[in-house]
């Protein structure tokens, strides 16, 4: 007799029949192709001259689902934009699932159906996969989720554009430093959807894949110097990564900085700072300083670059530091977030 | 810069040119201190014009042995504590309630008063505590909590009482005379409920100016202005520039019920020791939602670690550059003092937007 | 030293409502502020309103508020909705 769930089990991990199924019926019906239906232990794949760029990434986001997206497409995304921001196509993916003991199908299915057609968006394809059930965890009741979830693995491969020179290496003093559109919204929304919050907000999270985005500029005759998305430390943690890394300061013009006013007043009513908050569908660039004008307009040729503006630049003040100028002409320094930031009252 | 903007800066750097002499301001209030750093307004001040950070960090000055008590009832079986996401790093002498919670301890962070009575309804087994901090602007709500258990009869909701008065501690440090202070600017969301009125006895007493200001660029370099302004014509009076917001007489609805569910009380401030009159107890009537009562808790001294400075860095007397740990064995990833963990603390405030007191115009 | 943030009455029961900026809704006690109604903008503080607002002190009082009204209410974040989104 054939038993219906509709709920994840233990036994769907235990690799027999159950879980056969659950591959059969609810990721490979969503995620077929070439590679992956013959559920070989690896995939082949085809690799003509050039570099390979290869790149993991895990996703443990609570709530899975929020507005905007969820953790399939966050994956997806996620991952081809890391190979995106090395200068590469992103060629193909892996997928490793981690499903919690109670999770409901139809989620399951969502998730998956997301991760579909954020490749599809993307144009790569999930290749290989594999996928283990664990036990409820403990303490999901009071850290910001009440039901069952699963966690992602993925590892992706991209071919680098050839004529690509993407280096932290190559920054110099007035280079001018670009971003895609507005920061903020993920962190946030994903804030509003957290159990307890009683926060609610139209705020989406602006997860995409940016490999097209980043092609075109990457093929516009601009001199781009370097790429990285602010994800967990936001705009800070991307700006520190580059004034370390070049020894070289940042400068920041606070009103060129694309903020929507909903993800202002949002971000002052939880007391966070914005430039602190992950996005999930944004990239930084450095480009010559000659080429700010052109590789600006070329991003807000894109869809995912409408809102795209030049925020400041490189310079050779020392010691190396990243200051903002401030809507009112003060100046003060913009540093990293500590950790976790949490809503606060004073 | 906005032509208002330049004016003000302007006007106040033609006030303290009059003065001649070093000026010294004390913002008395954590979101004023960070308001401050985040728009650079100390870039735009004369030289002679030095603002102090003042004891307005109600995280800052809760005194380590209210921390370790929370602590202590986080850790016991059968016990959920529930805090304003603000207290969750600040050291104790276990570690903080992070520590504690990655360990087990069952730590919730509520964005409201309200939401921990709601726990306790949801968790009928458990016992929670609600970690009461913050000053007046924050006080009414822990009332209104208590309160609504009593009418609902949650009584597995109790409160580990922290709550601290500003006023008061202001007139201390006046009264200590270790910093000379010019006048103040006064807290604007502290006054929405106690009301510029409140600061009649500073005024009054102490001959000091006070103006109440809100936490935008303009109103706090005008709140600047009228200080100086009051100082050149050597007066001292409460202005309230924040009088669309804030009024003289303050929340009275907000007020009745602190008055109702609280007595004023000598109670510890870190660094500062007991400051007569300057805190919050439950009234007899409520004493049952008393969480160190309740739990049978004694309370221990405060130990303050080796060369931390916070006490002096609440007072005004040193910056927080001076303090030997500062930067070094203290920061915000590893605080030491409860100055550098707290988001508003100054020493968190001066390392996040200025850690690097040689740069250009600070 | 407290957070307040500024925001305006969209729903109002005895003595809860949800307040509105730009499409961040909050659900608030009014308990401390039994005079506001439903329309009125308020100051909100860990939960509760603690007072209440002219809006054009509101307007005057905080500077990115201004920016805000002048802008056509549309997709809050002004960023293209991602397809395939769930």
């Amino acid at each position: 007799m054939r038993q219906s769930f509709d709920q994840v089990v233990l036994a769907h991990g235990g690799g027999g029949e159950l879980m056969a199924r659950l591959i059969r019926e609810h990721l490979l019906s969503a995620l077929t192709n070439e590679h992956l239906a013959p559920l070989t232990d690896g995939a082949v794949l085809k690799w003509p001259a050039g570099e390979l760029v290869f790149t993991t990434d895990s996703y443990v986001v609570t709530p899975i689902e929020f507005p905007g997206g969820d953790i399939g497409r966050l994956a997806v995304a996620g991952t081809v934009n890391d190979l995106a921001v090395m200068g590469a196509d992103p060629v193909a993916l892996s997928l490793g699932l981690i499903l919690e003991e109670g999770l409901a199908l139809e989620t399951l299915d969502r998730v998956v159906a997301s991760i579909a057609a954020t490749a599809r968006e993307a144009g790569v394809a999930v290749v290989t996969g594999d996928t283990k059930v664990i036990e409820r965890r403990h303490g999901t009741e009071t850290q910001g989720g009440d039901s069952a979830g699963l966690l992602i693995n993925t590892a992706g491969v991209g071919r680098r554009r050839s004529g690509v020179r993407l280096d932290v290496g190559r920054i110099e003093a007035g280079d001018a430093i670009l971003i895609n559109g507005t920061l903020a919204d993920h962190g946030l929304a994903v804030m509003s959807v957290r159990h307890g919050m009683e926060f609610e907000s139209v705020l989406r999270s602006d997860v995409a894949p940016l490999n097209g985005l980043v092609a075109r500029l990457l093929s516009s005759g601009a001199d781009v110097k370097f790429l990285r998305d602010p994800t967990r430390a936001g705009l800070a943690g991307v700006l520190a990564d580059i004034s370390e890394a070049t020894g070289l300061s940042v400068e920041i013009d606070e009103a060129q900085v694309p903020i929507s006013p909903t993800a202002r007043h949002a971000a002052e009513m939880l007391g966070l700072d914005p430039l602190t908050v992950a996005n999930e569908g944004k990239v930084v660039c450095v480009v010559a300083a000659q080429d700010a004008q052109r590789a600006r307009t070329t991003l807000r040729s894109h869809p995912l670059g409408h809102a795209a503006a030049q925020i400041g630049k490189v310079t050779g003040t020392q010691p190396p530091l990243v200051e903002l100028r401030t809507r009112v002409g003060g100046r003060r320094i913009v540093q990293r977030p500590y950790g976790e930031e949490l809503p606060r009252i004073c | 810069m906005t032509a208002a903007i330049e004016n003000l800066r302007a006007e106040l750097h033609i006030l303290c040119e009059k003065l001649r002499r070093r000026v010294q301001i004390m913002e008395v209030c954590g979101t004023h201190t960070v308001a401050i750093f985040r728009h650079g307004l100390r870039a735009l001040l004369p030289g002679n014009l030095r603002l102090v950070s003042g004891p307005g960090c109600p995280v800052c000055v809760t005194a380590q042995r209210h921390i370790d008590a929370a602590i202590e009832l986080a850790t016991r079986p059968g016990v959920m504590l529930a805090t304003y996401g603000d207290m969750l790093r600040v050291p104790g002498r276990r570690g903080s309630l992070e520590r504690q919670r990655a360990q087990g301890a069952r730590v919730q962070v509520v964005t409201s008063s309200r939401a921990a009575v709601q726990l306790a309804r949801e968790n009928p087994q458990r016992a929670v505590v609600f970690l009461g901090v913050g000053f007046e602007t924050t006080a009414p709500a822990t009332a209104v909590a208590v309160l609504e258990a009593e009418r609902d009869g949650v009584d597995n909701f109790s409160v580990l009482m922290c709550h601290k008065l500003v006023v008061p501690a202001m007139a201390a440090l006046l009264a200590a005379g270790d910093v000379p202070l010019d006048g103040f600017i006064c807290p604007g969301h502290v006054s929405v409920i106690i009301g510029a009125n409140a600061y009649r006895p500073i005024v009054e007493r102490h001959g000091r100016p006070c103006v109440v200001t809100g936490f935008e660029p303009e109103p706090i370099l005008r709140g600047l202005v009228q200080l100086a302004r009051q100082l050149v014509e050597r007066r001292a009076a409460v202005e309230n520039a924040y009088a669309g917001v804030v009024r003289d007489e303050g929340n009275t609805t907000a007020l009745g019920l602190m008055q109702r569910v609280f007595v004023p009380a000598d109670v510890p401030w870190r660094a500062l020791g007991v400051i007569p009159q300057s805190g919050l107890e439950l009234a007899p009537p409520y004493h049952r939602f008393d969480a160190i009562g309740r739990f049978g808790l004694t309370l221990g001294d405060d130990e303050d670690h080796p060369g931390c400075l916070c006490g002096p860095v609440i007072q005004g007397k040193v910056e927080p550059t001076e303090c030997p740990l500062f930067g070094r064995a203290c920061t915000p990833i590893e605080p030491v003092g409860p100055c550098m963990v707290s988001s508003e603390g100054t020493c968190a405030a001066w390392y996040k937007y200025h850690r690097h007191a040689n740069r250009a115009d600070d | 030293m407290c957070l307040a943030v500024p925001a305006q009455i969209v729903e109002a029961s005895e003595s809860e409502a949800v307040v509105d900026l730009q499409g961040n809704r909050l659900r608030v006690s009014t308990v401390l502020t039994p005079e506001a109604a439903l329309g009125d903008w308020v100051l909100v503080h860990a939960g509760f309103t603690i007072t209440r607002l002219e809006e054009r002190e509101a307007l005057e009082t905080w500077d990115y508020l201004r920016q805000i009204l002048d802008e056509p209410p549309e997709t809050a974040n002004g960023s293209v909705p991602s397809k395939g989104a769930s």
